[in-house]
């Protein structure tokens, strides 16, 4: 059994309108950053798995976030494994 | 007519509700932490209310939606019991599924705390019969995360069934641009499920119900409930 260190990185969908990153987006803008075309805001959550695998690690991160840590109607996610 | 308030970790109107509900009907209603697995026998009425539970953590309402006591509220409400969430209680209801679609961060990122005017779209639910199709009503929001969305086939079935119930309105009862809030889609303030019993809306009927408290719009809110409740024993 290995620990694995999962990343999860969770954003609004595209089409979804992510007032956060709009309002960071406005303040580089008024800091004379004129070549910034779009910032979305997002979420990182990191995940420490006891599993056989890496699939199995990444399987069970999968389910973690269907279970609670993703809203599919409104976010999208990816998951990186890295072994210990 | 039995009530159970559900109050998890960071609710902040439970005792509103409770009040409201006691000052308005008079009849029985409780309190129930969230780490209970059961609601009282006999309970008519559960009510999700508003505040930040759990923080807002993640999600707004994503944790409690998933707490120890929400399998029993599930059931109540899949049994066809009453169901009502307000504000955060909104939340929690579109993160368990029982309601669809889900509620961002208002189109300014801001908390808003101001009393709101909403346009009853449905009278043909046990939260709303004592209203008037149409009629302009005033209850207060409170939120910072009320943008209604959902996709937009899912909109289209919604507003195809009647499941929209109140609608941030002016004072002529125009839904506008102006007069909406805080950016959802349609104007969008409360929606109702299909089988009519549960019912999550971001403003606060149980902040007018009294006028010394600047409002008693929301008291046919409590009455349409006791009435409903009422014909359905006869």
């Amino acid at each position: 059994m290995t620990a694995w260190h999962v990343h999860v990185y969770i954003q609004l969908k595209d089409g979804v309108l992510d007032t956060q990153g709009k309002a960071v987006e406005r303040s580089l803008h008024s800091l004379g950053h004129d070549s910034l075309q779009a910032v979305k805001i997002g979420k990182y959550v990191q995940l420490w798995i006891n599993a056989d695998s890496e699939q199995s690690a990444r399987q069970q991160a999968v389910r973690m976030c269907d279970d609670l840590l993703v809203n599919g109607i409104i976010e999208q996610f990816s998951v990186e494994v890295e072994g210990e | 007519m039995k009530t159970a308030v559900i109050i998890f970790p960071g609710s902040n109107c439970d005792q509103d509700v409770l009040y409201a509900v006691r000052n308005t009907l008079g009849t029985e209603v409780r309190a129930v932490w969230h780490g209970e697995r059961e609601i009282p026998d006999g309970t008519d009425l559960v009510i999700l209310p508003g505040g930040f539970s759990y923080g807002d953590y993640l999600r707004c309402g994503a944790m409690a939606a998933r707490s120890p006591v929400m399998q029993a509220v599930i059931d109540h409400g899949r049994r066809g019991g009453l169901l009502l969430g307000i504000c955060n209680g909104f939340q929690v209801l579109t993160e368990t599924r029982l309601l669809p679609g889900a509620l961002l961060t208002n189109r300014i990122p801001a908390f808003i705390c101001r009393p709101c005017l909403l346009r009853v779209e449905s009278t043909a639910t046990p939260f709303t019969s004592m209203y008037a199709e149409g009629q302009v009503v005033q209850f207060p929001i409170a939120h910072a995360d009320g943008r209604y969305t959902l996709p937009d086939d899912e909109l289209k079935a919604l507003e195809d069934r009647g499941g929209v119930v109140f609608r941030y309105c002016d004072g002529a009862g125009n839904v506008t641009e102006e007069s909406n809030p805080n950016g959802a889609m349609n104007g969008i303030a409360g929606i109702v499920n299909e089988g009519g019993n549960i019912l999550g809306l971001m403003p606060h009927p149980e902040r007018a119900s009294e006028a010394i408290l600047g409002g008693v719009d929301g008291c046919a809110f409590w009455r349409s409930i006791f009435s409903t409740l009422q014909e359905r024993r006869v």
